[in-house]
């Protein structure tokens, strides 16, 4: 689903060079839920917004869903984004001044769908978050963690192959935060692939593999791991049941 | 997508009311005032007679004497009646007319109406056919009434309502400064504005109400108007065919360039001729010039309304740099959207595009607003003391262009806000959540 070789992130200015990716490695297999983890400035979400399409890399070869992505215009781009790729943000990322219906109907919008086509998606999403009833209400009217429903409807209404998540229970309670979680191992268990980042250990457990990134890099100790067991791992980390 | 953009923009005026109102008040605001001047343009400097104008050239000739003359001046705009007789004699346009202005007194026949003025045209019997003038009742006179001094009159619709009562008067008696005269013909709605075949008399205001045969008011000594210029000795005459004056306009309709060149030779030699008999003292010194040669050689349009133009669409700018402001203070504010609709799958195009409809909406209100706005001005210009000022008017092509103007200065105004908008990052916005 996902196969990064190589990749490299250098941001510059007139003072400094900063690789916030160094020579990164990576395979997602369709249906996994691998959870990204490091600390704080380790590329983690640089690693994210490049595997969504929301950043260049500086070099390197990325490979989405069997489509090289180097070098392919906006236009494409925002194509294989809006059509693969779904995301969940930890500040949810819905926009205010639109409902929820509307807001879920955004990426559909940029895909030229019908209008009863975009209908039925949206409120069958709606209902899989348990927010069928509130459809006509804005984001402000709503809890954190419907919010964040809400956000997991937008991008399942668009049917995506890919589902990154960056911290997506970070403002959450624990209450909520399970019951996203739980929403997300449900989905993965349709057979959604899930790429999540997240500081949490005890959510990380939780995916089916772990990638552990400092540095820019995926540290030595998972590379290691997933050279001893590649097939287990899915090609480059070590596993986590 | 054009109806989501539509639908989105709405969203956004709704959701900054005032930003929105002020954006659309200062494209009003110049879209008023650039329309309320160019419109005052386009009426004085149109065509008077659109698809004939091509055809139709204002003879000039230098009859005057050697005192005061420099070499490359303009020769007078005006002929005399000994030239215009003799070139309307010679025949050598497929058509040609020699005018003067003056006033009538009209008695009408009818009881209770008292003798008036009426304004009029001495002219010759091309003058129909070649301004294209458009008859209701009856024709022009003929040459044969020219040459007969025929006591023929061509009336407008206004002056046959008023005599007549509408009704076809062809054949009708009419009586003109004293005499009896037959009224030949009925012109229906023809008003060439600018007046540009006697600009003399006035640069507006359409045709006169009566026309006779130029050799007629000769006979009957009728009063007279425009401007005469004359040297030497005019024995107290100037209108007396030998009189060194020049009154009389002279037009001629000439189907094509080679047409124009050969009669503009012909010019020249009849010139050459005068000059050698000692008639005329300087060099051959001619003009040929078409309708909107002519006015623009007259300078119709005023020079303050030129000003005018220029200061508003100066104006317009001072506007259109105040929506690009708005508009990029508006888009920015909504980055965090743009980076949402980014990552969700809209392009860089998609974000230009839907920020160009916005401000296209804009410049749509705006222009609702601005052509209010220049109706309310063109109002003011209709009060002013000018001669122009009736004929001031909207009409569907100005309509037409105030909304295409509103458009085109909204959506100038709307790029580089919506290239701002569209180059935001949507990593960054999304982290800044």
């Amino acid at each position: 689903m996902l196969e990064m070789r190589q990749v490299t992130k250098v941001y510059r200015n007139e003072l400094v060079e900063t690789h916030a990716l160094r020579a990164l490695d990576l395979q997602v297999r369709e249906g996994e839920f691998v959870a990204v983890t490091g600390p704080s400035g380790s590329g983690k979400t640089t690693f994210l917004n490049i595997a969504g399409l929301l950043e260049d890399f500086t070099s390197g070869e990325y490979l989405l869903d069997g489509v090289n992505v180097g070098g392919i215009g906006d236009d494409a781009r925002s194509r294989l984004r809006n059509q693969k790729i779904g995301f969940i943000f930890q500040a949810f990322n819905l926009i205010p001044d639109l409902n929820l219906f509307d807001n879920a109907d955004v990426p559909l919008r940029y895909r030229g769908m019908a209008a009863d086509e975009r209908k039925r998606r949206i409120e069958e999403a709606l209902a899989r978050v348990g927010l069928a009833s509130r459809m006509k209400h804005y984001p402000a009217e709503l809890s954190g963690g419907q919010q964040q429903r809400a956000a997991i409807a937008r991008a399942l209404a668009g049917d995506p192959r890919l589902l990154l998540a960056d911290e997506p229970t970070g403002n959450l309670d624990s209450y909520m935060a399970r019951e996203v979680m739980e929403l997300l191992e449900n989905l993965n268990a349709q057979g959604t692939t899930i790429v999540m980042v997240t500081h949490d250990p005890e959510l990380a457990a939780r995916a089916q593999r772990n990638v552990h990134i400092v540095d820019g890099q995926i540290s030595d100790l998972v590379r290691e791991a997933a050279l001893v067991s590649p097939a287990a791992a899915g090609g480059a980390v070590a596993s986590h049941a | 997508m054009f109806g989501y953009y539509l639908q989105l923009a709405l969203r956004s005026f709704r959701r900054n009311r005032v930003l929105t109102a002020l954006m659309v008040l200062a494209i009003a605001l110049g879209i008023g005032a650039s329309m309320t001047t160019l419109t005052v343009y386009y009426i004085l400097s149109g065509d008077p007679l659109p698809g004939q104008s091509q055809h139709l050239y204002e003879v000039q000739l230098d009859p005057q004497s050697l005192q005061g003359y420099e070499p490359g001046q303009e020769p007078a705009e005006q002929v005399t009646r000994y030239d215009a007789e003799t070139l309307l004699a010679e025949r050598r346009a497929p058509r040609q007319a020699m005018m003067s202005g003056g006033n009538v007194s009209v008695q009408p026949g009818k009881a209770g109406l008292a003798p008036f003025y009426a304004p009029a045209r001495y002219t010759s019997a091309d003058f129909f056919p070649m301004f294209h003038t458009r008859l209701l009742f009856g024709q022009g006179w003929s040459a044969a009434d020219d040459a007969a001094h025929a006591r023929v009159a061509v009336i407008t619709k206004s002056l046959n309502d008023k005599l007549f009562g509408g009704a076809n008067s062809v054949g009708k008696p009419v009586r003109l400064a004293g005499q009896e005269f037959r009224v030949a013909g009925v012109m229906g709605d023809w008003n060439p504005n600018p007046h540009f075949y006697d600009l003399n008399v006035r640069g507006f205001g359409g045709a006169e109400d009566v026309m006779v045969p130029f050799t007629t008011s000769r006979d009957l000594n009728m009063d007279r108007s425009g401007s005469m210029d004359c040297w030497g000795d005019s024995k107290g005459d100037g209108t007396a065919v030998g009189a060194n004056c020049v009154w009389i306009q002279y037009w001629v309709e000439l189907d094509d360039a080679a047409q124009a060149s050969a009669y503009r030779r012909y010019l020249v030699n009849y010139s050459t001729q005068q000059h050698a008999a000692g008639r005329f003292q300087r060099p051959p010194n001619v003009r040929l010039r078409s309708v909107m040669q002519w006015l623009s050689y007259k300078q119709i349009v005023p020079g303050d309304v030129r000003l005018q133009v220029l200061l508003a669409f100066g104006f317009l700018l001072v506007c259109l740099v105040n929506t690009v402001g708005l508009l990029l203070a508006k888009f920015l504010r909504r980055s965090s959207e743009m980076g949402i609709r980014r990552a969700l799958g809209a392009s860089r195009r998609a974000i230009f595009l839907q920020c160009l409809v916005e401000a296209g909406m804009v410049g749509l209100v705006g222009g609702m607003l601005g052509l209010g706005l220049a109706a309310l001005g063109l109002w003011g210009v209709r009060h002013q003391p000018t001669q122009y000022a009736p004929y001031v008017h909207l009409d569907l092509a100005m309509l037409a262009l105030t909304f295409v103007l509103a458009l085109l200065a909204s959506l100038l105004a709307g790029v580089l806000p919506a290239w701002r908008a569209m180059q935001v990052t949507p990593a960054m916005q999304l982290k800044a959540q």
